[in-house]
């Protein structure tokens, strides 16, 4: 079973060099970590910025330079800044090349649902819908099941969804599946993890094909 | 030409109880902290507010919240404000949950006389209810209106009395936008100059979409999450 750092961690192997990313907040965050240093990825942020770096050093935060999660970062050489509407111009006419959210459910037809729940205070979408809507390329970060024990792979979401059939890869920590046209295709399982347990941990409708590799995580 | 008014007080004059306003900023960066304060004090109500976020319970829009001078939010993710999630619950505010490229697009789509655009974001979620689908390239698309204010009120790092604007880091995010699309824009910025201190090749919105303009004064610039690395 993986740990969230882990997630991060497998996730970045499916970065390319030269690719510019998007990273929701949460999980997805921790990946710009694990990115090795002869690559050159560049990471969007989309309240306005190409290049982003890592958070600053104490003392030298500035107020206007900020991640689409309101928190103090520095710019990389080579960035540069834009306003909103450029920015989702970005995301929209699909120049990023890799788009990794969070989820609270995804379905097996790739609906998203990472929004809202019914009853409790909502905050908004933020970003999600456009980016979700747009990205050619979206992999979902999350913990397999919810803090309950349950399922988050869904036949269908039960919440408010975010986006339809867009996902198209989803890394959990006992898992990393495939969306494709017949449910969650099982394509690697975590150190230790059975594929039995992904099973009985998976809701919508697994495809398992052949010997499913474990992956490899470098520590 | 000359569209200096001497302070935030003068800048939102003609601004009256149940008007719509666009406010720039994300989250607390690159807002207008001088024509908030001016609203406050003016206690102008029943407002329409179109901005990115909604404050904190003490700053930003939060300000004008504690006040009740907000009837509706138009928004795309306000969730960190106490008084705000009381008021929404209890029925006070209302509160439109909008994409946030679907929010800027709207914006810009006023600004550049674009009555109506259509986007991916949103199809197949709440936020297409009652909105025409249409299908371009095998895609579904929803039809999204432009946003209009009577006032749009951004903040910019220098202008000058044109009103040619120049915005610092990610400080710039919806003013560029929001100043297209204000029947009347204010700009309050940090440094005014005087017209040719500012190159030409660098302004990012032309004073064309400005009407207003003032230095601001005591910024206090809030950051909402300091968040640093350790020196080793």
């Amino acid at each position: 079973m993986l740990d969230k750092k882990g997630i991060a961690k497998r996730i970045a192997q499916e970065i390319n060099d030269g690719w510019y990313v998007n990273l929701g907040i949460g999980i997805p965050t921790l990946i710009a970590n694990y990115v090795p240093d002869d690559m050159n990825v560049v990471f969007q942020s989309e309240n306005g910025i190409l290049g982003m770096g890592p958070f600053p050093f104490e003392g030298e935060e500035d107020a206007d330079l900020i991640n689409a999660g309101k928190q103090t970062i520095t710019a990389m050489p080579g960035a540069s800044i834009f306003d909103s509407a450029t920015s989702f111009a970005m995301i929209r006419g699909q120049h990023i090349q890799l788009t990794v959210l969070g989820a609270m459910e995804v379905a097996e037809n790739g609906d998203i649902a990472n929004w809202k729940i019914p009853g409790r205070m909502v905050k908004g979408m933020g970003g999600a819908m456009d980016l979700v809507a747009s990205a050619d390329n979206i992999i979902v970060a999350m913990m397999h099941t919810n803090k309950r024990g349950q399922s988050k792979l869904l036949k269908r979401c039960s919440l408010p969804l975010t986006g339809v059939k867009c996902v198209k890869k989803i890394v959990t920590n006992m898992a990393v599946l495939d969306i494709t046209d017949e449910g969650f295709k099982l394509i690697e399982r975590a150190p230790g993890v059975s594929v039995e347990e992904i099973q009985n941990a998976t809701e919508g409708k697994l495809i398992v094909e052949g010997d499913i590799p474990e992956m490899k995580i470098p520590d | 030409m000359n569209k200096v008014v001497a302070n935030a007080k003068a800048a939102i004059e003609g601004i009256e109880s149940g008007m719509t306003l666009m406010l720039g900023g994300f989250g607390l960066c690159g807002i207008p902290e001088n024509c908030i304060s001016a609203l406050v004090e003016k206690e102008v109500n029943n407002l329409i507010c179109i901005s990115n976020n909604a404050g904190v319970d003490d700053f930003g829009l939060g300000l004008l919240l504690q006040k009740r001078q907000i009837k509706k939010m138009i928004s795309s993710y306000v969730g960190e404000n106490d008084e705000f999630e009381r008021q929404m619950l209890s029925g006070e505010l209302e509160v439109d949950l909008i994409p946030q490229g679907s929010l800027a697009a709207r914006c810009y789509a006023a600004g550049a006389g674009i009555p109506a655009f259509f986007t991916p974001a949103g199809y197949g979620t709440e936020v297409g209810e009652g909105k025409e689908v249409r299908y371009f390239n095998g895609k579904p698309h929803l039809l999204e209106a432009a946003l209009n204010a009577d006032f749009a009120i951004v903040k910019a790092w220098k202008g000058d009395r044109f009103g040619n604007l120049v915005f610092k880091g990610t400080a710039r995010n919806f003013n560029p936008a929001m100043a297209m699309a204000g029947t009347i824009t204010i700009a309050e910025v940090e440094e005014l100059v005087e017209p040719g201190e500012l190159d030409p090749n660098f302004i990012h919105t032309p004073g064309i979409f400005v009407q207003r303009i003032f230095q601001g004064k005591d910024y206090e610039k809030r950051i909402e999450q300091k968040t640093v690395r350790s020196q080793s």
